[in-house]
């Protein structure tokens, strides 16, 4: 088991590494969409809800399980769809769609 | 090619995905294709997961999922832009009580007895962080939703109170490893939370978008513990590469505001109201009415728009824009000075503005605006006040000082469009309101604004 923790300790110091690195130079108009996209991407316990749902034995076990899988639903989908609706709005200005009667969405 | 090593190839690609959604999020052209990565890859990684060897109770994982779903699409996709700040805190406070409670529902699937200490330790740091940041979330939410006040909420000794917190989960950690209980993990998840209420409430509304960015950091460190607890590479890296990216992005957040990140959180900053020296009771300010400040505007060489908070509560980013193609087309040089942390968060205002097809090149951003201010013939601040206040630049003892500010007191004139003399969310007086070239304009920043347009129309 010793090596088993020390190949994912190994996994974790990359990924720090990459983590620190790919957001170099981030302007401050993306500042709030980039922490709304990294937030989606933490909405993948929804992966670890589900094994631990999918594995579950005893009633409490699958109660919590259940319940720490709508949290992460609503993680990953709310993420990903917040996320998406900020950037639509840089997007449509590049576009010149035509649109332009000053109309917003609710 | 079994079906496990096939799952981990699944995986392998998803945490690409992330990778490049990263990276694409933090260039302003391939951000939207970015997300888009950034999903693809969460949807390869949930589909992925389905085909674990002995996934039972599929029914309740998709009835879970269903519920998420039906809750999560609409809440997201109806919430008015002005509201997505507190999305993005809720939205991160549930994936952390989502770790939490994957860690805690570990802890009860093992043999505790039997198990390592270290495996203890790393469903306790989810459990522990996973509920910090849930709690914290929450708290952040509530004051920017203002179901509670946005000011920082203080009381005697509280620091000594939140180190005493902090140093009854460091006993209840300890505690726990010697003697791996059920009982003390949900009393330790109990004073994380407490941890995260008591954190967050002296952190003033202004700085509570610096704080969101914090915990979602902390959100990613709870679910990479969440991925030690399972043997899963992809939670781990997918867990890391947010809380490390996330703690840059803090960093970064709070050097925009002129402030360290342990001043933010230690600080209680705008406790204190009248700090900044000046008092300011009894002093006047000059009102002046639609018609004369389209005057103002309609023969001004250069305006400047000045967004803050009050244009993205108003909804009035169509009236603005409306405002300025009036003056551009009589001539005038109108643009929009952007401070970076105008409105609640980073990129407000350009996300508003942009939503009102305002022409790109129209937003400056502080740095590129500050060196004309002083040409401009006017300063047209539209419910912004602390971003504009000079007390950052000359008032060592103001709360705000150090803050970089949109020089609009460099101006020929200034215009404040504001709902009344209350001060802004950092809680500070502003000079500025009652300089000798300042005018106000009180009312709804939208209703004022229309009312400027006809009045600049009939000129």
């Amino acid at each position: 088991m010793s090596n088993g923790i020390l190949e994912l300790l190994t996994v974790f110091v990359l990924a720090a590494f990459v983590g620190f690195e790919v957001i170099s130079k981030v302007p401050s108009i993306l500042h709030t969409p980039l922490m709304s996209g990294s937030n989606a991407i933490h909405g993948v316990i929804l992966v670890g809800a589900m094994l631990i749902l999918g594995t579950a034995q005893s009633g409490a076990e699958q109660v919590l399980g259940f319940v720490a899988v709508i949290l992460a639903t609503l993680n990953v989908v709310g993420g990903f769809v917040v996320t998406d609706r900020m950037l639509e709005m840089f997007k449509s200005r590049r576009d010149e769609r035509t649109d332009d009667t000053g109309e917003h969405r609710p | 090619m079994s079906r496990g090593t096939a799952i981990e190839l699944v995986y392998l690609l998803a945490i690409i995905g992330f990778i490049l959604a990263l990276k694409g999020l933090s260039s302003p052209r391939r951000a939207r294709l970015g997300n888009l990565v950034g999903a693809t890859g969460m949807a390869l990684a949930i589909g992925a997961t389905f085909f674990q060897p002995g996934l039972r109770h599929i029914g309740l994982i998709v009835g879970g999922m269903a519920v998420g779903v039906a809750i999560g699409v609409p809440a997201a996709r109806l919430v008015r832009m002005t509201a997505m700040p507190q999305m993005v805190a809720i939205f991160n406070g549930v994936g952390g009580g989502a770790a939490a409670l994957v860690s805690i529902t570990a802890f009860l699937a093992l043999d505790a007895s039997l198990t390592p200490t270290y495996k203890i330790l790393e469903i306790l740091f989810g459990v522990v962080v996973g509920g910090l940041s849930f709690a914290g979330s929450a708290v952040a939410f509530a004051k920017l939703q203002e179901l509670m006040t946005g000011r920082p909420v203080t009381y005697p000794a509280q620091q000594a109170v939140n180190a005493l917190v902090g140093a009854l989960i460091l006993g209840l950690v300890l505690a726990t490893l010697v003697n791996p209980t059920t009982v003390l993990v949900w009393v330790l998840l109990a004073a994380a939370l407490v941890l995260g209420v008591i954190i967050v409430l002296p952190i003033g509304g202004a700085d509570v978008p610096v704080l969101i960015s914090l915990l979602n950091s902390f959100t990613g460190l709870a679910v990479a513990a969440s991925g030690f607890t399972l043997d899963s590479n992809l939670l781990i890296v997918a867990g890391t590469l947010v809380g490390a990216s996330g703690m840059l992005l803090t960093r970064m957040m709070s050097v925009a505001m002129g402030r360290s990140v342990p001043n933010i959180l230690f600080s209680a900053f705008g406790a204190v109201v009248t700090a900044g020296g000046q008092v300011t009771e009894g002093r006047t300010v000059r009102a002046s009415t639609p018609e004369d400040v389209a005057v103002l505007l309609a023969y001004a060489r250069k305006v400047v728009i000045v967004p803050g908070y009050g244009l993205a509560v108003a909804q009035a980013q169509h009236t603005v824009r409306e405002l300025a193609d009036l003056l551009a087309a009589r001539g005038v040089d109108v643009f929009y000075a952007i401070h970076p942390v105008a409105g609640r968060m980073p990129g407000h205002m350009n996300v508003l503005l942009a939503e009102a097809n305002v022409p790109y090149e129209k937003l400056k951003e502080m740095d590129e605006a500050n060196p004309e201010m002083d040409t401009a013939d006017v300063a047209l601040v539209v419910g912004a006040n602390d971003t504009v206040n000079p007390a950052a630049l000359n008032s060592p003892d103001s709360p705000i000082y150090g803050m970089p500010i949109v020089r609009a007191d460099q101006a020929a004139n200034v215009v404040f469009l504001k709902r009344s003399m209350r001060p802004g969310f950092a809680g500070i007086d502003n000079e500025l309101l009652y300089g000798d070239k300042t005018v106000m304009l009180f009312g709804d920043a939208k209703d004022t604004l229309t009312k400027l347009v006809s009045a600049v129309e009939d000129l």
